[in-house]
């Protein structure tokens, strides 16, 4: 479903990856894991298509096509979704005509017909069960004045409403407190299906419980240093990312 | 070099009309007084504090007519799109001039009056005289005296005492051009007895593109213990000049808000000035501009707390594109004996290119020493974050852009009452919005 071959990432003259490989399948769950500015947050927001990033080099298919020649509401369109690290405050657009219109946008695209309001609201209310949210919230402006678990929350509610083919979820643990973290991670776990695929982007280890991966991958001075299972995931938490760090630089000095 | 001997020639003309419709000795001797202070005065220019911003020149230099009388050519049919359901009344003025056969004037209200100001300077002078001329400063402001020595019409409103007025009068002035230049000069008196409520929108349109001047007073008197909404909209063709001045007097516990929504106009000049005169009123003054082109737009509010214990609340959100200029003037007034005065200002702009301008000047001048003022201004662009964000859920970026700007213009919808007239509003300006959307659903 997703491929990214050799991607080379800069940041205002700073290069932040530094050639990442990596290739997701549909049905799989992916997490990147690793230590504060490895480059983890630049590679869901590159795939986001953020224009202020600068790919220098490697090439990106997103089901055979080419992402990083798409907008980012291309990209959306074309079924990607990333849950933001930093949820935006947009005061005067409420959240249930903001999602209508992104829903709508979506089916546009795909040549589906639009859905009115009177069929988006049922739809839209058995997904805010699903997340535990209250109905009073359809009506507040978008993530004005709610709290950071609120705002994750938010966030994968939009992802159950706009059923894409493939998420990324950057660091939605973070400000979470255990609570929070299990009713977001029954909401990701919903939506498990074998034509999706799911990438978590998390610097810690405990959302992996709630949300088990196939595969770990961890980036380290933006390079993918280790792959493997979820035990790699616990191996981590025990012994820490200079684990990795080391290993990745001896690796580096060997070659 | 200012065409003033165009306008002797023209008050030379009008007052001699005007002997012959039997004008009453008080008002001719209000309007000499104001001419000779317009000619005392004349247009201010930017060496004035009150007018840095704004250069008046090109209508200080043009020579404007005033409309010649006879049938106006505006049949009911274009009035048509301004029509609203549930109106107290509403008064038709075209090219200042009122159009009785395209007015509704009010049914079954008993005491309330809605009716031409020259009219009603004729046959109900008791009403008037006290407050006309008494407020708005023609010995200080010049386009103040331009106006009160030339106005023609306008309306008078009195809403009697205990009155609760829920409909809401609509005023409507249509500037029709003609191949000259024309003037019209709106004088508007609304008072309000004690404890009354009620709520009053002045529309100025244009029928068809062309240059005119418009210079419009309105003196609201709010009684003690009233509740008046304001709203002003300005959705003349761009190449028009307008200059208004809203005057309101605020008896004791008086709640006033005044709704300003500029879109039209060449250079727009706003003037809002309340003075809060009575102990424990209020006044909100809330106002949207959104230009374009070369379009100029001056919101100068000046707020007089001259009694103690009385709240401000001013908000101004701007838009600005193309080579638009957009001026915010905030002066609070706190007077020696206004104590325990609570005035807050705040002014919002965004600029959506980088031809378009904002000056922004708040000025506080407080001679009493228990009072709370604050201000805060913002200029910025479109905000990135939100505008991915928008994007990254899908919506192209006409889309994304028309969101946030509907989605700022909103914070100033928020802030007047739910009904129709800020329906109308809500409409009227989702269309002004530099990339439409449909406000269907958005709440």
């Amino acid at each position: 479903m997703l491929e990214i071959k050799n991607l080379h990432v800069k940041v205002e003259n700073h290069e932040i990856l530094k050639g990442v490989n990596l290739k997701v399948n549909a049905g799989e769950v992916h997490s990147i894991m690793g230590p504060n500015g490895s480059g983890k947050s630049t590679l869901a927001q590159v795939l986001a298509r953020r224009e202020t990033f600068q790919v220098t080099q490697g090439e990106v298919l997103f089901n055979g096509k080419d992402l990083l020649a798409m907008k980012p509401e291309e990209a959306a369109c074309e079924g990607l979704f990333m849950a933001f690290q930093y949820p935006v405050e947009i005061s005067g657009i409420s959240n249930a005509y903001f999602l209508r219109a992104a829903l709508n946008a979506i089916r546009k695209y795909r040549g589906e017909e639009e859905m009115d309001a009177m069929d988006f609201l049922p739809f839209y209310k058995e997904k805010m069960k699903l997340l535990d949210v209250d109905e009073r919230f359809m009506t507040r402006s978008v993530n004005e004045g709610s709290s950071g678990g609120e705002k994750k929350r938010n966030e994968i509610l939009q992802m159950a409403l706009l059923e894409p083919k493939f998420a990324i979820l950057d660091e939605t643990d973070s400000g979470l407190d255990i609570d929070a973290l299990k009713i977001v991670a029954n909401g990701v776990n919903a939506m498990r299906r074998s034509d999706r695929a799911i990438i978590v982007v998390t610097h810690y280890q405990r959302l992996l419980n709630y949300i088990v991966p196939d595969f770990v991958h961890v980036l380290v001075d933006g390079r993918i240093a280790k792959s493997g299972g979820k035990e790699l995931a616990l191996a981590l938490e025990e012994k820490g990312y200079a684990w990795v760090e080391a290993e990745g630089h001896t690796a580096a000095v060997a070659v | 070099m200012q065409q003033l001997p165009s306008y002797l020639q023209a008050f030379e003309h009008s007052q001699k009309q005007a002997q012959a419709h039997n004008q009453e000795a008080w008002l001719r001797g209000v309007r000499e007084d104001a001419f000779a202070r317009f000619c005392r005065l004349g247009f201010p220019t930017v060496h004035e504090e009150d007018w840095r911003f704004t250069n008046v020149a090109p209508i200080a230099q043009s020579t404007f007519q005033l409309p010649e009388r006879g049938f106006n050519g505006v049949a009911d049919h274009d009035v048509a799109p301004y029509r609203l359901a549930g109106l107290a009344a509403q008064l038709v003025y075209v090219n200042g001039r009122y159009a009785p056969g395209l007015s509704r004037l009010p049914l079954g209200h008993n005491g309330l009056k809605v009716a031409s100001l020259a009219e009603a300077i004729l046959k109900e002078r008791e009403k008037v005289e006290p407050h006309f001329a008494r407020y708005a400063d023609y010995r200080q402001e010049a386009f103040t005296a331009l106006n009160t020595a030339f106005f023609e019409d306008g309306a008078f409103v009195f809403i009697p005492r205990g009155m609760v007025l829920q409909e809401p009068i609509y005023l409507l002035y249509l500037n029709v051009s003609s191949e000259t230049p024309l003037m019209a000069h709106p004088r508007n008196l609304i008072v309000a007895e004690e404890d009354s409520q009620a709520t009053v929108l002045e529309d100025y349109v244009s029928l068809r593109p062309g240059v005119s001047f418009s210079s419009v007073v309105t003196e609201m008197v709010a009684g003690e213990h009233t509740v008046l909404h304001h709203y002003r909209i300005e959705r003349e063709d761009t190449q028009v000049f307008h200059v208004s001045t809203l005057r309101t007097q605020q008896g004791r516990s008086a709640s006033v808000s005044s709704h300003s929504v500029l879109l039209g106009g060449a250079l727009v000049r706003n003037n809002v000035h309340p003075v809060l005169a009575g102990e424990g009123g209020e006044c909100l003054i809330n106002g949207l501009f959104i230009g374009n082109g070369r379009q100029h737009m001056d919101n100068y509010m000046k707020v007089e707390h001259a009694s103690a214990r009385c709240d401000s609340r001013q908000f101004y959100n701007g838009i600005l594109d193309g080579k638009s200029r957009g001026v915010f003037h905030g002066r609070i007034i706190v007077h020696k004996d206004a104590q325990k005065t609570d005035a807050k200002q705040t002014n919002r702009n965004l600029l959506l290119s980088d031809e378009a301008q904002m000056d922004t000047k708040p000025q506080l001048e407080i001679h009493a020493d228990d009072v709370k003022c604050t201000h805060g201004a913002t200029i910025g662009q479109i905000d990135e974050e939100a505008f991915f964000y928008l994007r990254s859920r899908g919506l192209n970026e006409a889309s994304a852009r028309g969101l946030l700007l509907f989605a700022f213009a909103s914070e100033c919808l928020e802030r007047m009452k739910p009904g129709s007239i800020r329906s109308y509003l809500e409409r009227i300006i989702t269309q002004a919005l530099p990339q439409a959307m449909h406000p269907e659903a958005v709440r």
